[in-house]
């Protein structure tokens, strides 16, 4: 069976002017374990996509199940990383890597020390007490990283996350999610617009089209690829290859003249 | 000299300066006071303004001692201190509660939008002699109109501030299944204390009107008593020692509200 399987998704947004079609007819499926990517246009319903899976939102039509059963929004098998941390500055780091096991009231000393090891490992040692504003942007999004991860969820989606950070800090982050996320042999969703990034770091690609938004084609990532860390595979010579057939794939979905 | 010293040396020098800049200023700021205090002094006893109904600051001073021997000062303060506190706290309790209401329940909130705008547009004192009808003379009508006069304020500014917090923070606490108490708890509340602490220092100059107000009207003790009494004996002096020891203690609660924003609002900065 499909560790998360999307079975015809359809939504439409209403507004009292408009109907909107976000997603039409989108079916696919996530192995355990894998990691995928939703690269595409932006308006291609990305991000209501995960929504839908996060259980969020409820789809106009279709089904996403995980582990054969339905997803509900107060479940905490998703974890759900935004296109910036989002921590809450009045919190400590500390209560902010806490927060979703205090939600689900699940807080205990274990886990709490298992949630301050985590913080050690992505490098943030000493930071407990400080408020999110004395970070770096990028060692605010790994403390958000923490955060999904202290609930354990057994999926784990990525909207964006590197996009409001600068290269250098973005590329160094890539290679700690992707051996993270392998590590603890994590399934993931990575949504992107950046064709290298997808590449680099995932095992699957799809690619939407937009509006409505529907999924148009799927690459499967070379396993030479799959088996590098994302800053090696930038520098494999099968990597070029594999952006080109993106890029013109991509380049199709718009018109040329758009610039 | 070591560079390491010679930049502790500048700091130093720097911390000097600011405070000595901060010496001119309380120099200043003390000299107007003197200034204003001795002219008005000045200008009563040459009869340049008429002493009946502008008083002078040795009149209000002798006044005030005379009070404070006899003790009336501090029951008529006790009584406009308390009603002012009670009725700022309820203002604001019950204008934040009522907020959270409406942030719960958007279609309660759409029910309400046309009776708070009618609310907030009617002026809020001219309800004092119902009030006092309703509740009696006392202080629990004195209290009401501190009170009333700031809670419709506070609801809409509030509620605003509720609506508008970021709703990814919210996103983030959905994914973790989080109920609506909890995104109110974590979220929402937290998010807005800052707005909560500014309709706070409006409301310490709004419950001193209304408390003052409701004074004028019960008429039988208080700072707002003493104004209305003093005005109808023409006693100016009176009334000028009266306007002197609400803005000294108006003043001793905004600055109260400052320190607990100091408390609340803590980020790391």
């Amino acid at each position: 069976m499909d560790f998360l399987n999307i079975q015809g998704i359809h939504h439409t947004y209403f507004t009292k002017n408009s109907a909107t079609t976000a997603l039409t007819d989108v079916s696919l499926t996530v192995e355990e374990g894998e990691f995928v990517s939703f690269l595409g246009p932006s308006g291609c319903g990305k991000t209501t996509l995960l929504s839908i899976i996060a259980g969020l939102i409820q789809p106009t039509e279709g089904t996403v199940t995980l582990e054969g059963k339905k997803v509900e929004p107060t479940g905490q098998s998703i974890g759900y990383m935004l296109q910036q941390d989002y921590l809450f500055p009045w919190k400590t780091i500390e209560e902010n890597i806490l927060l979703g096991l205090k939600i689900s009231n699940q807080l205990d000393s274990t886990k709490k020390a298992y949630a301050l090891t985590l913080l050690k490992q992505m490098g943030l040692k000493g930071v407990e007490s400080q408020f999110p504003k004395q970070l770096s942007g990028g060692m605010r999004q790994r403390v958000a990283l923490v955060r999904t991860l202290t609930t354990e969820p057994k999926l784990l989606m990525l909207d964006e996350p590197f996009s409001a950070l600068d290269y250098q800090t973005k590329l160094k982050l890539e290679d700690l999610v992707s051996n993270t996320l392998k590590s603890f042999k994590k399934t993931a969703i990575l949504v992107t617009h950046d064709i290298g990034e997808a590449i680099a770091m995932s095992d699957r690609i799809f690619l939407f089209s937009a509006s409505p938004g529907k999924l148009h084609k799927t690459f499967i990532i070379p396993k030479e690829l799959r088996e590098e860390t994302p800053f090696n595979v930038r520098s494999h010579k099968a990597y070029s290859d594999i952006f080109q057939t993106v890029w013109k794939e991509l380049e199709s979905l718009e018109p040329a003249n758009k610039y | 000299m070591s560079p390491r010293t010679n930049i502790d040396l500048l700091h130093q020098k720097y911390l000097h300066s600011l405070k000595r800049e901060k010496r001119w200023v309380r120099f200043y700021q003390l000299i107007i006071l003197l200034v204003f205090v001795f002219a008005w002094e000045l200008a009563s006893q040459k009869q340049w303004i008429d002493p009946l109904i502008f008083s002078s600051p040795s009149k209000v001073w002798t006044m005030l001692l005379t009070k404070i021997q006899d003790g009336t000062l501090f029951i008529d303060l006790g009584f406009t201190l308390s009603e002012t506190v009670f009725g700022f706290i309820l203002g604001t309790i019950l204008g934040t509660l009522l907020a959270a209401i409406l942030w719960w329940s958007p279609f309660v909130s759409k029910i309400l939008d046309p009776y708070l705008v009618v609310l907030n547009s009617m002026p809020k004192v001219a309800l004092g002699p119902i009030l006092i009808v309703a509740l009696g003379p006392n202080f629990t009508s004195i209290v009401a109109m501190g009170a009333i006069i700031s809670i419709i304020i506070t609801t809409i500014v509030v509620y605003t501030s509720f609506k508008e917090v970021d709703p990814n923070y919210i996103k983030v606490l959905q994914t973790f299944g989080a109920k609506r108490l909890q995104i109110f708890k974590e979220a929402i509340l937290p998010a807005s204390f800052p707005v909560i602490i500014s309709t706070l220092k409006v409301n310490v100059g709004l419950s001193w009107v209304g408390v003052i107000v409701g004074e004028f009207l019960v008429s039988s003790k208080g700072l707002g008593y003493m104004i209305i009494y003093g005005f109808q004996v023409f006693n100016f002096t009176l009334v000028m020692l009266s306007l002197l020891v609400i803005a000294i203690f108006a003043t001793v609660m905004y600055q109260l509200v400052e320190l607990l924003e100091k408390k609340l609002i803590k980020h790391g900065s």
